[in-house]
């Protein structure tokens, strides 16, 4: 037998074998009452820290199991297959790690990074608000010098496991006069004094995880706080993203295959005018488009992450694109899904009207899709 | 002194699979993806339990099987797991409980123990009689059929439960156990065993090795064999019962009839 560097070594079947499993007999039983109860799935994260998948990829010398950002991306993809909501615990998380990976001093990182990866710690990223949001450089939240300290106020927006994390990683203007250049990164405790939340926003999909407003009041800080360099926090914020962007492609990616698996299960089933409605070329013909691009999202999703992980410098486009691709294949999925499962589809007592709830968030958050296009074409269009 | 635990683990086609005689009548397995049998993760649990309750315990995993089965070997070093020995040989093709105990007490033996624990029977084979044979090759007592197990001051300790007594059993070691079903859920390997896995070693053992003579093992040595198979037949249409005054008779009959009532 030959083999080829494209197919994945069989390592990444037994990282999938596990992820599915714990999945599908822990967390897809719980998924609609997830869903229906809303709020933070306590129990579904339970589960995933007993399992180990609570977060993916942190390094072995912080207690994680220092995975690849592929393996984590399948550790995303499984559990957002059956239940996106839980997913957010992963890429909640994945976007607290990477900040600390990427500017955290060794203190910083050995401070927190093992909380998180034993399941103590839960983290959160806060950098959107009201006004700011594809605008990011449009923050007003405040951090201001006070001595060793520095002191923050302002309001952020649609943080994701806000009033859940133990600590949040904060964007903040340091020096308005500069501009982008003037916006640092914090570690924010959930129990420093002057943070205080806002009423659960009450969502569309993913509502088995929790979205709050967080806000900043005379909130005092010390100074080892501080992540990364001052007036480098935009750029922290972007380099985040460019990972991140692959969990996000990847939750995306789950929500599409869940969606694709249920129809093609229904249509096999689901008879009319005598025969499976699978027999029909028209239904087979949506479900070969629906299959093809979900596999295309997940090459894409699994190429953005191998430069993720070599943090190659072309990484900026893949995660962009994998983001992109992913989410608008998770929305046309979903869509179809819907379609295919007819009245019963649009129903809750079955999971694909959840699923396509839940795929919208992904053409938005950590960047919209227009916003990823414009990424893209940026990097298309720089001079070489 | 070291608690050396040996689990003897069995690689066995998926029961949801589209499983067949090959045509010497030994299972096909070539188009039915195999698994590390779900009785003997049961196995593997406990030891790693009693091993992570005492800080001087190694265990081994232990399979007899075809190439593949060193994926149920990688599932348990994933699970915990200290090491993995792999016995595989073309010569073992056909081997009842007979060959297969031999070749795995042989392999106890080299690996050196203190306990080997086993399942309560194998997924396919469902024979049940693997342990005690052990015991009998080992000649080390046996305490079979475990809900609960543990280990202390040389002895092994456990519950059996019966239809109709609760035993509480113990044996000196060196000493053979089996665990049931009810001994408590296995864990799920996590991403970090996987990883940690693949630096833990695999100890390949032929016949040889084992000083075992071919004629001994296989389909040539074994006590039974499997004389004749026919497909099971297709599942015939039901008996449709209507009412028409009388159904509830009727249906009583076919039950009884059918002996389920």
């Amino acid at each position: 037998m030959t083999s080829t560097p494209y197919l994945l070594p069989p390592m990444y079947d037994e990282f999938r074998a596990v992820a599915r499993t714990v999945a599908e007999k822990e967390l897809g039983p719980r998924a609609a009452e997830v869903d229906e109860r809303g709020g933070f799935p306590h129990d579904n994260y339970a589960t995933l820290v007993a399992a180990g998948l609570h977060a993916p990829g942190i390094p072995e010398e912080y207690g994680g199991d220092g995975v690849d950002a592929i393996a984590a991306a399948i550790a995303v993809e499984e559990v957002a297959r059956v239940c996106a909501s839980s997913s957010t615990v992963q890429t909640s998380n994945k976007l607290g790690v990477v900040p600390l990976l990427l500017a955290g001093t060794a203190e910083q990182r050995q401070r927190y990074l093992p909380e998180v990866a034993a399941g103590e710690a839960l983290l959160a990223y806060a950098i959107s608000e009201r006004e700011a949001g594809s605008d990011v450089a449009a923050m007003r939240c405040r951090a201001v010098a006070d001595g060793d300290d520095w002191v923050l106020d302002g309001v952020k927006t649609w943080i994701t496991s806000a009033g859940v994390a133990r600590y949040l990683i904060v964007f903040a203007v340091t020096d308005p006069e500069a501009g982008s250049r003037g916006i640092s990164a914090f570690v924010v405790h959930a129990d420093d004094a002057g943070i205080s939340y806002g009423e659960p926003e009450r969502k569309m999909g993913l509502k088995g995880s929790v979205t709050r407003e967080v806000y900043f009041d005379d909130c005092r800080i010390p100074g080892d706080r501080l992540l990364g360099e001052r007036g480098k926090g935009m750029r922290l914020a972007l380099g985040t993203l460019d990972h991140t962007r692959v969990s996000v492609g990847a939750q995306a990616l789950g929500i599409a295959q869940g969606a694709l698996d249920a129809a093609v299960d229904y249509v096999r089933e689901r008879r009319q005018f005598g025969r499976a409605v699978a027999e029909f070329q028209g239904v087979q013909f949506m479900l070969a488009d629906m299959a093809t691009k979900v596999e295309s999202a997940r090459q894409m999703v699994y190429a953005a992450g191998a430069r993720s992980h070599a943090r190659s410098a072309d990484l900026t486009y893949f995660g962009a694109a994998a983001k992109c691709l992913a989410s608008d294949v998770a929305m046309a999925v979903t869509t179809d899904a819907v379609q295919l499962l007819g009245g019963y589809g649009y129903t809750k007592d079955f999971p694909v009207e959840r699923m396509m709830r839940d795929a919208k968030i992904t053409q938005i958050y950590e960047g919209t899709n227009q916003i990823q296009r414009i990424v893209m074409a940026r990097q298309l269009l720089r001079t070489r | 002194m070291a608690l050396r635990i040996v689990v003897c683990v069995k690689y066995v086609p998926g029961a949801t699979g589209d499983r067949r005689f090959a045509d010497d009548l030994t299972v096909d397995r070539d188009d039915v993806d195999g698994l590390l049998s779900e009785l003997d993760e049961y196995a593997v649990e406990q030891a790693l339990q009693i091993a992570e309750a005492r800080d001087d315990a190694e265990v081994t995993v232990l399979t007899v099987g075809p190439e593949d089965a060193e994926d149920a070997l990688r599932k348990a070093l994933s699970m915990g797991a200290d090491k993995a020995v792999h016995v595989e040989d073309d010569d073992l093709h056909g081997s009842d409980v007979m060959g297969t105990s031999l070749v795995l007490a042989k392999a106890i033996e080299k690996t050196g123990y203190d306990l080997v624990i086993a399942g309560m029977a194998s997924t396919d084979g469902a024979a049940g009689v693997v342990p005690a044979l052990l015991a009998e090759r080992l000649g080390v007592p046996q305490v079979t059929l475990l809900s609960e197990v543990s280990v202390g001051d040389g002895v092994v300790r456990g519950r059996r439960d019966g239809d109709a007594a609760t035993e509480q059993l113990e044996a000196s070691l060196p000493a053979v156990v089996s665990v049931t079903d009810q001994s408590g859920e296995a864990r799920y390997p996590s991403f970090m065993g996987i990883m940690a896995a693949k630096k833990k070693p695999v100890e390949s053992l032929d016949l040889d090795d084992l000083d075992i003579e071919a004629e001994e093992v296989g389909l040539e040595g074994a006590w039974t064999k499997v004389d004749e198979a026919a497909e099971r037949p297709a599942r015939t249409a039901g008996t449709v019962v209507t009412d028409e005054g009388a159904g509830g008779k009727e249906l009583a009959e076919f039950l009884a009839g059918q002996k389920f009532v």
